[in-house]
This record gives C-alpha cells, structure tokens and sequence, in this order.
C-alpha cells in the first residue's frame, strides 16, 4: 500500500473543478507531450464515457489540451488552451466515443499527427485524485502511472536488451522500484517500461538513448 | 514516527508531548526524507494558493464554466459587511470564504484539493477565519495544516475520501473533520479534544450523498462546503468546551465508511440520484448537455 504523504492530503494543487476529470485529464494530455517531445500538428480527443458526458462542464477539453502543449494540472493558463494552442497552429477536435465496455469511465484515446508526419496513439485513464494510467501506446497494450520517474524504451525485441539498459542504470546508482516488458509478437516491436526511485540525469538518460536496439527512449515524471 | 489509528496518533502525541501537527511533521520527514524547512515551504505555497483562491471568489466576478454558480460567496460577504449576522460574524466570514474557493475551482482557477477539489473550500473557510478572528500567525497556520493534514490522512488511509466511494460526508464531512481539528489545536486544545472534533465533524453528517446536479462540482457542492465550514466550527466549539464524542474518532471513521458503503450508487457520485434526480436537476442536466461554450 502507498503510504499517503501530506500533500497527497492537502493537494494536489489544481486548476479546478475535478482532480479526476480535470487534472488527471491533463496529467493524461501531458504523457502525450512527453511521448511526443511536443512536436505535434494535429490532435483528436477521443472521449469515452464520464469524460464524453461531462467533459464541457469539467472543462476536461481544455485540460487535455493543455497538457499536450505541456502544461502541468495547476497551470492557470489551462482555461486558455484552446487559444495558447490555434497560437501554435495545432489543430484539435473532441470526439464522444465507445471505447469498448470494460474500458474505465474516464478513458480518453489520443491520436496525434507529428510536425513530421508521423501518428501516435496513446490509451489511458484518470482513475480518481488526479491519478492516471497510460494502457495503450500505438497499439501496444503497457501499464504505467507517471507516479515515479518513468523510462518508457521503445526497443527491438532481441535478446540481452534488458540487460544492457539496467546495467547503465546500476552503473549510475539509479534503483529501479518497478520494471515491465511488453511487445506486440515475437521479433517486432517492444516496450520497455522502467519506474525509478530517484531521478534520472541526462547523461544516464542520453547513454540509453545511444544503446544498441533502442528504438527511442522517453522520461516522463509527473511529481 | 508512523501511525494509522487516531489511537496510535493520540499515543504518540502522549509520548513525545507534543500535538498531532508536530507528529505529522515529523512523519513526513521520516517518509520522503525531505527536511522540516522545506516541508513548511511547500505548505505556505498551499496556504497561498487558498488564499488567493479566497480573495478572487469574494472579490471578482466569478463564473463556473457551465454558468450554474458564481457570485453567491460575495453576496454573503456583503450581506455581513452591512447587516447584522444570524449565524455570527465569524461563521458568516467562513461560510463566505468557502464558497468562494468552490467558485473558484468551478471557474477553472487555482485551488489545493483538500481532502478533495469538491471539498476544498472548508479547510481555507475555517482556518483563513479562525486565524484573523484570533489574530494568529502564518505559523500557526502551517500547524493548522499539518493537523488537518494528519486527519485527512487517517481517514483516507481507513476509509474515503471519494465522494464516489462513500458520498458527501467522506469529500466535505472529512474536510469538516480536518478543519476542525486544525482549529483545536491552532487555539493550543490538546490533541484529544482536536480528534474529538474531528469524531464529531464526522458523526453530524454521516449519510450525506453525493448528489451534484449534471455531475458538475458546482450544485449543492457549494452550498455543502458552507455546511462544512459551519460543522467544522460547530464541532471545534463543542471540543473546545470539553465535550466529548462518545464514539471515538477511529470508530466514527469506521462507521462513516460502512454508511457510504451501503449508499446505493445513485447517490454517490453518479448524477443520478438526490437533487440530481429531481424534476430541476434534470431540466438543468438536458440544457448543459446541449450547451456550447464559446470562452475560446
């Protein structure tokens, strides 16, 4: 069991009205901006259950958008979203979807076009308090919170990868508190999900990025 | 330093002699490693934020994003400033107060959930109030936090705070509760009576649902938050007095989660049940479901 901290009591700080459909909207719309570097021309909000409902009211548009052009859940420009992002010429639009029955009721799919032409699909819910689950990325069923510093590895599925990315991760003294693999079939393409207990520096982070079979490599951390 | 009974609070506070806000403290530094200092640093940003919050809901003209509330914290503000108040000035300045963050919040603005965003004008009403009324400082506010702090966590660590879960008495009852006891030991009550009023807090609105109108954060949220404030300044008086929960605070605590348990889901969160099913509540749900914003 976690064990709660003060200001998992008095917080988070937010930009209201909702932790769940309004800051952890924007948690969920952040992921993206991480999972993108922030390079992107379009976006289509693909809305499931409580968040097709509500989603006006709970002014969950705007923080989803808002996160995506990198703005955390107590970010007051959040009301301004829509605006700050027609400044940057990002399209957007929200879509009321089934996403399927068993997904939770505050799911959202994002489907992003690059400046560079390329598409990304990112799944994930707000599952209460402001907390989040990212359960999908292009097709690639993974889990993970943002709760801890956060490596997400895209790699090649070939034997030995693990090994060399936790080695350069014992190598600089960084402890991993949880660490998951995911791929789509044999041989194509892999996830590697890797969740720290301290941060991870730039140099730790630039190595992995450089190591043989890495596809890419992403940090996020919503803390 | 850990604890996860309001029992193992007490005695710890016992022990050391010390309050339980002075226990918190020293709890958060065992478990994130970060020092007193800095811990006091980030709560006085919190008390910040709420101040702020406050000042903006009793100052400018605030709008929820469906156009349900807004401007009522300023017209109870008003109504105190020139007429004689019926509740008192220092309630009628708290119930104020806490509307005027839950406006706030239902406009998009800044705001610390405390225990929840649906609940997060209670702790700021109460504390902001009680600190001008007893002409505390910014310290003793801190400690009024931590306090809070400490009843929040046990009840979010043996029971909810979710409305969804366990309905309005576990979002704006245990912010009451927190309130309260923040408010004993900030006028140096010991730590007994403080848990005390929190028990009381508690026990006074078991059985309140979560009803909200459209599923908004606005309809009865901000009414319930006023409600807060006046149960969270009901129980520190009745605490302050030496008077006693028969029921001890853990039990309450206890109690409160099976109540909300045993709500059926109509009335917890769902927009379904209570003021949300009324005839009202739902023209209103019909016509915000049709609405279109155009704020961009």
């Amino acid at each position: 069991m976690k064990e709660y901290s003060v200001f998992d009591i008095l917080g988070p700080n937010m930009i209201g009205p909702s932790s769940s459909h309004t800051a952890g909207a924007c948690r969920l719309g952040y992921m993206a901006h991480k999972l993108t570097r922030g390079s992107i021309a379009e976006v289509a909000f693909h809305l499931h259950g409580s968040f097709a409902k509500t989603y006006r009211g709970h002014g969950t548009d705007k923080a989803l958008l808002g996160g995506i052009l990198g703005m955390l859940p107590d970010d007051e420009r959040l009301r301004d979203a829509f605006h700050l992002a027609r400044e940057q010429g990002m399209k957007f639009s929200f879509i009321e979807a089934d996403l399927g029955a068993d997904q939770h009721p505050n799911t959202v799919r994002i489907e992003i076009r690059k400046v560079n032409g390329q598409a990304m699909t990112i799944l994930g819910a707000s599952i209460g308090g402001g907390n989040i689950r990212v359960t999908e990325i292009d097709g690639v069923n993974l889990v993970f919170t943002g709760e801890y510093p956060t490596l997400i590895i895209p790699h090649r599925d070939i034997h030995g990868m693990v090994g060399r990315v936790t080695s350069i991760l014992g190598q600089h003294g960084v402890n991993i508190a949880f660490m998951r693999v995911y791929r789509q079939q044999k041989g194509k393409a892999a996830y590697m999900i890797i969740e720290t207990d301290g941060a991870i520096g730039d140099e730790v982070f630039r190595e992995i990025t450089r190591t043989d079979g890495v596809t890419n490599a992403y940090l996020v951390s919503l803390n | 330093m850990n604890f996860t009974k309001g029992e193992e609070l007490l005695a710890l506070c016992r022990e050391h002699k010390i309050g339980m806000h002075e226990i918190m403290l020293r709890r958060e530094v065992e478990l994130t490693g970060i020092g007193e200092a800095e811990i006091k640093a980030r709560l006085f940003l919190s008390l910040g934020i709420m101040r702020k919050a406050v000042e903006r809901g009793l100052t400018e003209d605030v709008k929820s994003v469906s156009g349900l509330i807004g401007g009522d914290a300023k017209k109870v503000k008003e109504h105190n400033d020139k007429a004689k108040s019926v509740c008192g000035s220092l309630m009628s300045r708290a119930i104020s107060r806490a509307m005027a963050v839950l406006e706030v919040n239902a406009a998009m603005g800044k705001i610390v959930a405390a225990p929840t965003a649906g609940s997060s004008g209670v702790v700021p009403g109460v504390l902001l109030t009680v600190a001008e009324e007893f002409a505390l400082d910014d310290d003793t506010l801190i400690q009024g936090l931590l306090t809070a702090g400490a009843v929040g966590f046990l009840i979010t660590r043996n029971a909810t705070v979710a409305g969804a879960e366990g309905g309005c008495q576990a979002e704006t009852g245990s912010a009451a509760a927190m309130a309260a006891a923040a408010v004993v030991e900030m006028l140096c009550g010991s730590p007994e009576a403080a848990l005390h009023a929190a028990a009381i807090s508690l026990q006074n609105v078991l059985g309140l649902v979560c009803d909200p109108i459209a599923g908004l954060v606005e309809v009865p949220c901000e009414h319930r938050n006023a409600l807060g404030a006046a149960n969270a300044l009901i129980a520190a008086e009745l605490a302050r007095a030496n008077v006693a929960s028969i029921i001890p605070f853990d039990e309450v605590v206890e109690a409160m989660y099976r109540v909300g348990r045993a709500l059926p889901c109509e009335l917890r969160e769902t927009a379904i049940g209570g003021l949300a099913g009324t005839p009202t509540g739902q023209r209103i749900k019909q016509e915000l479901g049709s609405f279109s914003l155009c704020p961009r």
